[in-house]
C-alpha cells in the first residue's frame, strides 16, 4: 500500500479509533452483526485484535457486492441494534436482485452532518422542500425528507421510478422516456405552483435541467438547490451555476446507498467547474485505487477507481470498489482529508451503464 | 493549439468538456472541440424564433446572394476558426489530417460545396420546381396560373452530421436560402466543413443568429432531433432506424447504392468499365453514393476479374500526393473490424474476394496511415451475405442475379444507374419505392445533379403547401 487516504494526522488518530470501535462492534458476540461473526468464524485471525488501524482493513480484501444482493436481509442487523425498527434500502435493480443496505439511523445522522454544510440563507430554516428525486426503495427520498424535516421544514415528494426508465431506453422506447420524465417534471409543477412555501428542492441533474426548461428557479421562489443521485460533469456544473440557478445556491452532492453523502468544496473559479467531493470521515472513507491494484492508493490528480469503506455501527463494508473512477484530490481546508475530483462511469465498464433520466 | 468553439445563434461559447481530435498518422491531439451537453441545448433550443426572424428580414434573392459571394468565401477567404484564423490550405490539411482524406479530394469536394453554395438560385429552382422566390418571401401567389401558399413546418432544422466525407454538407446549406435557421451537430472527426460553410455564410451576411453548432455526444443529438421541428440525420443503419418512424426526420443512412446491367447489353459490360469504376472508387469509396454493387444478369466472373485489374491500381499515396485516391482510416481499429468483417462473409460459400490475387493483404499502412485496399467480391447470389453490403472504401460486390427478378431482389437502393434500354427494365425500376434517385444509361453514381434532389426533397422537407384562394378585388 503506498499510501492512505488522508494527511492530516489528527484526522488519522480519530479515524484509526474509530475503527476500532467499529470493528468491535460488528465482530463481538454480543453486539455483532451476523454476516460478520460467520465470516470470523472462519479466519485463523480475529479481527477485533489485529485491526488496528484504518490501512489494517485490507486484511479483509475487497468487498464483494455480491453479498449484498438478496436474503436473509437480517444477517446484516447487528445484535446490538436487533430491538429497533429496520429499514431496507436498495440500489440498482432494473434487472436480477438489487443491492440492499439496512438501515436504523445512519440515513438520518447522513443528512443531519450534510445539512450543517447547507448555508441557511439559501436554504433557509423552516423553508418547505420539494424533492425531485427517486421514490420507491431508495434511500434518497426519506433522506430529503428527513433533512427537510431536521430544517424544519416539510417535503413534497412526486413518483419516479428509475428502474422503469432504465427499461424503456433498453427497449429504445425513447419517446415514453420523454413522456415518462413529462409526467414527472408535471407532478414537481403542480407542486411548485400550489404551494409558495418551496423555496429548496432537491434534484437529479437531468431533473433539475427539465425542470428549468419549464420555469425559472427564480420566479419559482427556490432559493437552493441540492443535486446528486447521478453522474455530473463539470459542464453540467457550469451550465448549472451559470444558467439555471438565477442565483440560488447549487450544492452538487456524491452519494449513494452504501456511503452516505459525500459534500462538495465550497465553489472556487480556480477549480474550473471540477466538482469536488469529501466523504463523511470518518462514518465512510473513499480511496481512488490503481484498478489492477487496488489496496495502491493513487497519487494525487491522478485517476484510478473508486473505493469506498463504510464505518458506521449499522453497516460494515471495508473496501467495495465501486463502478466509479475519479481523479484523487487534496485536502481542502475545510475537509482536511482526501477527497474526489470529477466521479463518473468507470470506463472499463462504460458500456454498460444506463443511467437515464435518474 | 486550434480550438473550435460551439456556437450558440452565433454566439462562440467555450465549454469546460473539450474533445480532443488527434491527427490521423501521429495521432496527437490536432483540434480541441468544445462539447455541449444536452441540456444547454434544450435550453437554447427554446427560443427558435430569433434566427428565424433574423433570416425572414432579408427577401429569398438577397440570402442567395451572399450564399453566392459565401461560395468564394469559402473557396478562398481567410475565416475564422474559433480565436484562429483557418486560410483555405488550412482546412485542406486540417480536414485531412483528422479524417484522413487526401488533398485532391478534400479539394473537390471543397468544389462540390462552394458549387451548391454559388449555384443556390438554380439549386432553389430544383427543389421548388420553379417557384418564384416572391412567393416564397410573401408565402403566397400565382405560379403557372394557380393560386399557391406555402408556410414553414418548422423554425429551424437540426442535422446531425457524418465525419465520412463534407459533400454530405451540400444538403443542408439551401436551408439558409430558405429562411430556415441551423442547428448543426458536426461528426466528431469533422468539425471543420460545418464550422467553414457558417462562417462563409456570415461574413457574406447571414445573420450569425441562424447558425447554431454543437458538437456533442448522442445525448445531445437526441436533444436536436426532439427539439428541431424537421431534423437530418446522417448515420449508419442502426443509428438512424431509431429514427425511421418520425417524419419529422429526414434519414440519411447506408446507400447500397448499385450498377445494375440489363440483358439487353451485358454482353458489351466491357464499354461500361468506366462508369461502374467511378462509380465504386471516386471520392476513396467514402459516400452513399458510391456504388456498393454491380448487379449483372451474366459475365458477373468477367467483370468482377476486370475491375478487381482496375481497381488494383489504385495504392495509397501521400495525402497531398494529386493522383491520391484513397483515404487511410482515422481510426486504425475500424479498418481492422470492417475486413474482418469482409473476411467472415468470405467464409460462406459462394463468395470470392477477386482482387485478393492481384491485391495481396487487404489491410495495409502506408505512411502512418491505415488502408483498406480496392476490393471486388464476386457473389453467386444475391442471397449472400456480402452481395447487398456498403463499407467505407472501395468495396464492391458483383452479384449475378436473374433479371426477373429485378427490382425486388435490389432492395433499398439510394442509386441505381441502369445500364439498360430495355423499355420494360426501365419502367420496373422508375416505379420502384426501392429506387431513390436513378440513373438511366451510362452516368456514374456519383454524379449528382443539384437540381435533382435526393433522400427526400429539402423544400418540402421545410415547407408545406396549404389549400389557398383570395377574392379578387
Amino acid at each position: 500500500m503506498s499510501g492512505t487516504a488522508m494527511v492530516d494526522r489528527n484526522w488519522k488518530e480519530r479515524l484509526d479509533a474509530h475503527v476500532r470501535e467499529v470493528v468491535a462492534w460488528h465482530f463481538s458476540p454480543e453486539t455483532g452483526t451476523p454476516f460478520w461473526l460467520d465470516y470470523a468464524s472462519r479466519l485463523d485471525w480475529d479481527p477485533r485484535r489485529e485491526i488496528q488501524t484504518y490501512e489494517d482493513l485490507d486484511r479483509f480484501g475487497n468487498f464483494q457486492d455480491e453479498w449484498l444482493r438478496g436474503g436473509p436481509v437480517r444477517r446484516w442487523v447487528p445484535k446490538g441494534l436487533a430491538h429497533k425498527p429496520v429499514y431496507v434500502f436498495e440500489t440498482g435493480g432494473s434487472t436480477g436482485i438489487p443491492k440492499s443496505r439496512i438501515s436504523i439511523d445512519d440515513f438520518r445522522i447522513d443528512y443531519e452532518q450534510f445539512s450543517e454544510t447547507l448555508p441557511e440563507e439559501y436554504f433557509p430554516k423552516g423553508a418547505d422542500w420539494l424533492m425531485l428525486g427517486p421514490s420507491g426503495p431508495r434511500r434518497l427520498r426519506l433522506a430529503v425528507e428527513h433533512l427537510a424535516q431536521h430544517r424544519g421544514g416539510i417535503s413534497f415528494c412526486v413518483d419516479l421510478d428509475p428502474r422503469w426508465v432504465i427499461k424503456l431506453i433498453r427497449m429504445g422506447e425513447m419517446q415514453m422516456m420523454e413522456k415518462y420524465k413529462a409526467h414527472v417534471i408535471d407532478q414537481a409543477l403542480t407542486i411548485l405552483r400550489a404551494h409558495d412555501s418551496v423555496k429548496c428542492m432537491f434534484a437529479t441533474p437531468k431533473l433539475l435541467e427539465a425542470l428549468c426548461e419549464k420555469i425559472s428557479l427564480k420566479k419559482a421562489g427556490i432559493t437552493g438547490v441540492f443535486c446528486g443521485g447521478t453522474e455530473m460533469t463539470p459542464q453540467f456544473h457550469r451550465f448549472a451555476r451559470e444558467e439555471l440557478m438565477e442565483g440560488a445556491y447549487f450544492a452538487p452532492t456524491y452519494g449513494n446507498t452504501l456511503m452516505g453523502l459525500a459534500v462538495h468544496k465550497p465553489f472556487d473559479p480556480a477549480d474550473n467547474y471540477a466538482i469536488i467531493y469529501y466523504p463523511p470521515m470518518p462514518r465512510a472513507v473513499i480511496e481512488v485505487v490503481d484498478p489492477d491494484q487496488p489496496t495502491r492508493v493513487v497519487d494525487y490528480g491522478q485517476t484510478g477507481r473508486v473505493r469506498l469503506t463504510t464505518l458506521t455501527k449499522e453497516f460494515f463494508m471495508p473496501r467495495f470498489l465501486e463502478r466509479d473512477e475519479a481523479e484523487r484530490e487534496m485536502p481542502c481546508d475545510k475537509y482536511p482529508w482526501d477527497g474526489v475530483r470529477n466521479v463518473r462511469p468507470f470506463s472499463r465498464f462504460a458500456t454498460t451503464v444506463v443511467e437515464g433520466v435518474y | 493549439m486550434v480550438h473550435i468553439p460551439i456556437l450558440r445563434k452565433g454566439q462562440p461559447y467555450r465549454s469546460v468538456d473539450i474533445s480532443r481530435v488527434p491527427h490521423f498518422r501521429t495521432r496527437e491531439t490536432l483540434v480541441e472541440i468544445s462539447q455541449a451537453n444536452a441540456g444547454l441545448i434544450r435550453r437554447d433550443l427554446r427560443d427558435q424564433e430569433t434566427g428565424r426572424r433574423a433570416l425572414s428580414a432579408f427577401s429569398t434573392d438577397q440570402l442567395i446572394a451572399m450564399c453566392r459571394q459565401a461560395a468564394d468565401y469559402f473557396m478562398t477567404a481567410t475565416l475564422p476558426v474559433g480565436d484562429a484564423e483557418q486560410t483555405a490550405d488550412d482546412y485542406v490539411a486540417q480536414l485531412s489530417a483528422t479524417t484522413g482524406m487526401p488533398y485532391v479530394l478534400v479539394r473537390k469536394n471543397m468544389s462540390k460545396i462552394s458549387g451548391v453554395m454559388a449555384e443556390m438560385g438554380s439549386v432553389l429552382a430544383g427543389l421548388t420546381r420553379g417557384l418564384p422566390t416572391e412567393i416564397i418571401d410573401r408565402g403566397f401567389g400565382t405560379h403557372e396560373g394557380h393560386a399557391v401558399s406555402f408556410y414553414p413546418r418548422t423554425n429551424s432544422l437540426g442535422v446531425i452530421l457524418p465525419s465520412n466525407s463534407p459533400g454530405v454538407h451540400s444538403l443542408w446549406i439551401p436551408s439558409i436560402a430558405m429562411k430556415i435557421p441551423l442547428v448543426l451537430k458536426p461528426g466528431s472527426a469533422e468539425p471543420w466543413s460545418p464550422y467553414r460553410i457558417a462562417q462563409a455564410l456570415i461574413k457574406a451576411g447571414v445573420p450569425a443568429e441562424a447558425f447554431s453548432y454543437y458538437p456533442t455526444d448522442h445525448g445531445g443529438s437526441g436533444a436536436i432531433l426532439q427539439n428541431c421541428g424537421r431534423g437530418m440525420f446522417f448515420g449508419d443503419s442502426a443509428s438512424v432506424g431509431r429514427y425511421a418512424s418520425d417524419p419529422r426526420i429526414e434519414l440519411h443512412g447506408t446507400g447500397y447504392s448499385k450498377v445494375v446491367i440489363g440483358e439487353d447489353v451485358v454482353d458489351d459490360w466491357e464499354k461500361y468499365l468506366d462508369v461502374m469504376v467511378a462509380s465504386i472508387t471516386e471520392n476513396g469509396g467514402r459516400s452513399c453514393i458510391n456504388a456498393s454493387g454491380v448487379w449483372t444478369p451474366r459475365h458477373g466472373r468477367e467483370i468482377a476479374e476486370a475491375l478487381a485489374q482496375r481497381l488494383a491500381k489504385i495504392i495509397p499515396r501521400d495525402v497531398d500526393d494529386d493522383q491520391a485516391l484513397l483515404a487511410p482510416f482515422a481510426n486504425p481499429d475500424v479498418a481492422g473490424r470492417i475486413s474482418a468483417i469482409v473476411d467472415s462473409g468470405l467464409r460462406e460459400e459462394g463468395a470470392t474476394d477477386v482482387s485478393s490475387n492481384l491485391r495481396g493483404p487487404r489491410l495495409v499502412t502506408h505512411d502512418g496511415g491505415t488502408y483498406l485496399l480496392p476490393t471486388i467480391v464476386h457473389c453467386e447470389s444475391p442471397d449472400h451475405p456480402l452481395a447487398n453490403r456498403e463499407f467505407l472504401f472501395p468495396f464492391a460486390s458483383v452479384v449475378e442475379v436473374a433479371q426477373s427478378e429485378l427490382p425486388e431482389r435490389l432492395g433499398p437502393t439510394l442509386v441505381v444507374t441502369a445500364l439498360t434500354e430495355d423499355r420494360e427494365l426501365i419502367n420496373q425500376l422508375i416505379a420502384s419505392p426501392l429506387v431513390d434517385r436513378l440513373n438511366i444509361g451510362p452516368i456514374p453514381t456519383m454524379k449528382i445533379a443539384w437540381d435533382q434532389p435526393h433522400e427526400g426533397n429539402l423544400f418540402e422537407h421545410l415547407y408545406a403547401r396549404r389549400a389557398f384562394q383570395r377574392a379578387g378585388a
